[in-house]
């Protein structure tokens, strides 16, 4: 058992380093791939200096951004221009969504702490972008729409809703490091309680003493020849919480409290383009550019989120491979990620980590 | 068994982390400057003429009432150009002067007013630096640092010296045209998590040399 646990964890070892590498190596692919591309232009172009996959991103969205403005004023006069616009709307949802901020730290983590599914993911994803997009289009139709006030006054209100948002993400994440944490104690004292050699005396102890294991009883006390499968197969859950109790409503419940964090906060440039629309007379064009553009912020999201969860993936099999430290681990990950919350939401708040700058000059 | 346990989160930290580097620009700004000398040969200030770009100008002037519709006179834009300067100053004016190496302080913005030519806000204003100064070599650079605003110096004749000695010879870097320190800057850069000076690497920087 000691070798094949121990096989086990050189698989994985194996798969995380090619995991690894591919995410790096991707970079340098695109890269690649992409100089001789965007630009129409052979290789070594002098006006790509910010490389890679992240300045290729950088250039694609500046010109779907920039695109906006004149698309718009030909809206005006040709009605076809709105159509141009929703296309390129969607595109620079996707491409600017790779940048900071739009939740996708905060809902990756959030679902890397708990057991989520991919699919929750998803949905996550698309409703903080949804909420981002109906808070912009609230500030502005309230603010310029309705009541006509100055770009400084709506600055005003978007930093306090900025405020809050972060305030709310470290909330969540305090809540979740406090749920997370104790879980990881509890495995960290557990595996401190009995080691590797005392592996039988470990697994008794964990059978027996809590509560929300009884389902493993069976096969223990039924049939003592399965014993050593059934604890690989069930170890990796037996310190913390079940995958279904975080499932359940009230899983939803906190999964609401990630998009009302994330959600609240809309994006500048949402704002910037509703202005502008608003100016031009085609204010409904811009609400319509904007719920587009949360579209394809959305999906950027979401891929990210899946990417999380399937790391995750990648950890738990990793940790299945081994005995009651595997648990550790998996509760060591939901800890980290429980915490990167609190430090994303912390940081937020004062100023250490800056997302996107609310227009305010 | 430790290195494993830090592979797995390193994994973790990446797929989360390096896609929250990177910053994207909401604002464009045609940058022309000029670097105004005194008689005594020293550096006194900075004259700044940057172009916003539409999409900003038009939410800049929102809410703003005008005697004409679509004409902004400049006293009109007096209270815009006030909450420009009041809050370019939390962001060092994304000015940042160097004499021999050594880091120039400014003064606050003198002579700053806004005109609204050709759908776009033109914002002047005089950065005059804390102790004028005569060095060697002199450094400008203009660029925000975390990005969100992109500064580009104009095509023609971006750096004028005004009334500087003779002899006294200038270089410009663009971020775009292959001099700029930008190339020496990869891909780390973005992935290591860290944005704080990340448009460095759109810096526009002007040298002078001075015999």
């Amino acid at each position: 058992m000691t070798l094949r646990s121990e096989d086990a964890v050189r698989r994985g070892a194996v798969w995380s380093i090619l995991l690894v590498a591919a995410v790096l190596s991707a970079d340098g692919v695109f890269h690649a791939a992409l100089a001789q591309n965007p630009f129409g232009a052979p290789r070594a172009v002098p006006d790509q200096q910010v490389g890679g996959i992240i300045g290729w991103v950088l250039a694609k969205q500046s010109e779907f951004y920039r695109a906006m403005s004149s698309t718009i004023r030909a809206a005006k006069n040709d009605g076809s221009a709105v159509w141009t616009l929703l296309g390129i709307s969607f595109a620079y949802g996707i491409f600017h969504a790779a940048g900071p901020g739009h939740g996708k730290a905060v809902i990756s983590s959030y679902l890397v702490a708990n057991e989520e599914t991919a699919r929750r993911g998803i949905v996550l994803s698309f409703a903080s972008a949804l909420a981002q997009a109906l808070v912009a289009v609230a500030i502005v139709g309230i603010g310029a729409w309705l009541l006509n006030v100055t770009a400084k006054t709506m600055c005003g209100a978007e930093r306090i809703i900025e405020i809050a948002s972060y305030g709310l993400i470290a909330a969540f994440g305090a809540r979740l490091v406090w749920v997370k944490g104790g879980g990881f104690f509890r495995a960290l004292s557990a595996s401190r309680a009995s080691g590797p050699q005392l592996a039988m005396a470990h697994h008794h102890h964990e059978h027996h003493g809590d509560g929300h294991s009884h389902h493993h009883d069976h096969h223990h006390d039924a049939a003592h020849h399965h014993h050593h499968h059934d604890h690989d197969a069930h170890c990796g859950h037996s310190h913390g919480p079940e995958p279904e109790q975080l499932a359940g409503p009230g899983g939803w419940k906190r999964g609401l409290a990630a998009v009302a964090a994330v959600g609240i906060r809309p994006c500048s440039g949402a704002i910037l383009v509703l202005v502008f629309a608003l100016a031009q007379g085609l204010f409904w064009a811009g609400v319509a550019a904007t719920f587009v553009m949360g579209l394809g912020t959305a999906i950027t999201v979401a891929a990210i989120a899946i990417l999380a969860v399937s790391a995750k993936g990648v950890a738990r099999r990793l940790a299945a491979g081994r005995d009651g430290s595997g648990a550790l681990v998996m509760r060591g990950v939901e800890f980290a990620a429980a915490g990167l919350v609190l430090l994303l939401g912390a940081g937020l708040l004062l100023g250490y980590v800056s997302a996107e700058r609310v227009t305010c000059f | 068994m430790h290195r494993l346990y830090g592979m797995l989160l390193i994994v973790m930290l990446l797929v989360v982390s390096a896609t929250t580097a990177s910053a994207h620009p909401h604002v464009w700004v045609k940058a022309a400057s000029e670097l105004i000398y005194a008689p005594d040969g020293t550096v006194t200030g900075v004259r700044h003429t940057w172009t916003f770009d539409d999409m900003f100008s038009t939410y800049a002037l929102q809410g703003i009432e005008t005697e004409t519709k679509g004409v902004y006179t400049r006293e009109e834009l007096a209270p815009l150009a006030q909450t420009n300067v009041d809050s370019l100053k939390e962001f060092g004016f994304f000015s940042f002067a160097k004499a021999d190496g050594k880091k120039q302080k400014f003064n606050e913005p003198t002579d700053y007013y806004l005109e609204y030519k050709d759908t776009a806000l033109v914002l002047h204003f005089v950065l005059p630096f804390r102790t004028p100064f005569k060095s060697r070599q002199m450094q400008l650079e203009v660029f925000d640092p975390s990005y969100f605003v992109d500064f580009q110096l104009q095509d023609k004749d971006p750096i004028k010296l005004v009334a500087a000695p003779a002899g006294c010879a200038m270089t410009i870097e663009r971020p775009s045209d292959g001099s700029s320190a930008a190339k020496k800057l990869g891909e780390d850069n973005f992935l290591d998590g860290s944005n704080d000076n990340f448009g460095a690497m759109f810096a526009n920087k002007v040298t002078v040399n001075c015999p």
